[in-house]
């Protein structure tokens, strides 16, 4: 059953503390970041940095990153290509989930709040645990399977129309920005493998190569596994490499329901 | 090992309403507002198998202005769940994911539902004078 209020150990206090500009700056904007601090009894709370970004970098990483340069080492966070390619830096940003990285500030009206991605156990601040969604991953088998023997002298080949199928959902990051978006996955993510989950297993149920589809359907023959998908559609807004979740769990379904005929 | 269990992050709170997920909720709840209705539309059956006296009862709460908002907030209800259900459907047979077409079939089915809303207004006032 849907939990719709946060429990009590993870209600956010207002009465963060406050990091007031440094004088002379003209050009300030008011970061507000979720905190959580593993090792105090404390419940998390919201930080105020206030931030002059005529000494800052555009992006919503370049301001976490000066926060934690020059106002406050025990801020943390993920992040590392800081180009949006590795997933790292994924996080609530004004509501939305996305990447630090590729987000700009100047894209953000008034105040910039950030969280971590939601309905996720935190570790520490911005810092979500993901060892559920990394499982969910795995159990698709995200990997080549095949039953016919691989040919002697050259790779399995694909056309390029057959590639072309692949080569979208492929791009997929990883960063967990659609799943933890998705008020399905919020309510069921112990039973619904979420939209990042099944984009990838549709990338390996259309691959031309692979031998394992009708197996791959079985699988996901499951009230919960797939069906928990409601096409709300906040998947495909907040993916950072605009890939199309919703279309592909969309797909899946047409295929179980071919199959039957 | 940490001092206690890890808190959940905010989701529902902080989560920016936009077109996609609240046409989605407002789905849900002219689902919801639908089934409650079927209730008023029962008793109005019941009404009329029970012969004039129930009818103009029941006439008489439907007709006064809290009764009337009610029927025209159930008609949009249907209207709109009518509408969003056949974009579930085009959806269900692969159309319309698209960024652009799944927010202009979105804002399309809203303007769609007061529409009809209003003509059903209009129809009823029309013909109880």
């Amino acid at each position: 059953m849907a939990e719709f209020s946060l429990p009590a150990n993870s209600k956010v206090r207002k009465d963060g503390r406050v990091f007031k500009a440094p004088h002379g700056a003209n050009n300030v904007r008011v970061f507000k970041i979720y905190r959580f601090d593993p090792d105090s009894t404390e419940n998390p709370r919201l930080d105020t940095y206030e931030i002059d970004m005529d000494g800052c970098g555009p992006m919503v990483l370049d301001a976490l990153i000066k926060i934690k340069n020059e106002i406050d080492p025990t801020l943390t966070f993920r992040r590392s290509c800081r180009e949006g390619i590795c997933g790292s830096c994924a996080m609530n940003i004004d509501g939305r989930n996305g990447l630090a990285c590729i987000s700009a500030c100047d894209d953000i009206k008034g105040e910039v709040k950030i969280y971590p991605l939601p309905h996720m156990p935190v570790i520490k601040d911005l810092v979500a645990d993901l060892t559920d969604f990394y499982a969910q991953y795995a159990s698709i088998k995200p990997w080549l399977q095949t039953r016919t023997p691989a040919p002697p002298d050259r790779e399995r080949l694909q056309s390029k129309e057959d590639q072309e199928m692949v080569d979208r959902p492929s791009a997929c990051i990883l960063c967990a920005c659609c799943s933890t978006s998705c008020p399905s996955y919020w309510w069921n993510s112990d039973r619904y493998l979420g939209p990042a989950a099944l984009l990838a297993a549709y990338r390996w149920i259309v691959d031309s190569r692979d031998e394992a589809t009708g197996e791959r359907l079985d699988d996901l023959e499951d009230p919960f596994r797939l069906y928990r998908c409601h096409t709300i559609m906040n998947c495909a807004e907040a993916c950072p490499k605009d890939l199309n979740p919703a279309r592909a769990i969309g797909e899946i379904k047409q295929m179980m329901a071919h199959r039957r005929f | 090992m940490p001092a206690r269990a890890r808190p959940l992050s905010t989701h529902l709170d902080v989560y920016r309403w936009q077109i996609a997920n609240t046409l989605s909720i407002v789905h849900r709840l002219t689902g919801v507002m639908l089934s409650v209705g079927l209730l008023a539309l029962t008793a109005w059956l019941v009404a009329l198998a029970g012969g004039p006296e129930r009818y103009r009862a029941v006439m008489r709460i439907l007709e006064s202005p809290l009764g009337a908002a009610a029927l025209a907030a159930f008609g949009f209800g249907f209207f709109y769940h009518l509408l969003n259900g056949i974009r579930h459907l085009f959806w269900d047979i692969g159309y319309g994911f698209g960024s652009r077409e799944r927010h202009l079939s979105g804002w399309l089915v809203v303007a769609g539902a007061f529409v009809l809303t209003a003509c059903a207004l209009a129809f009823s006032i029309h013909f109880s004078h």
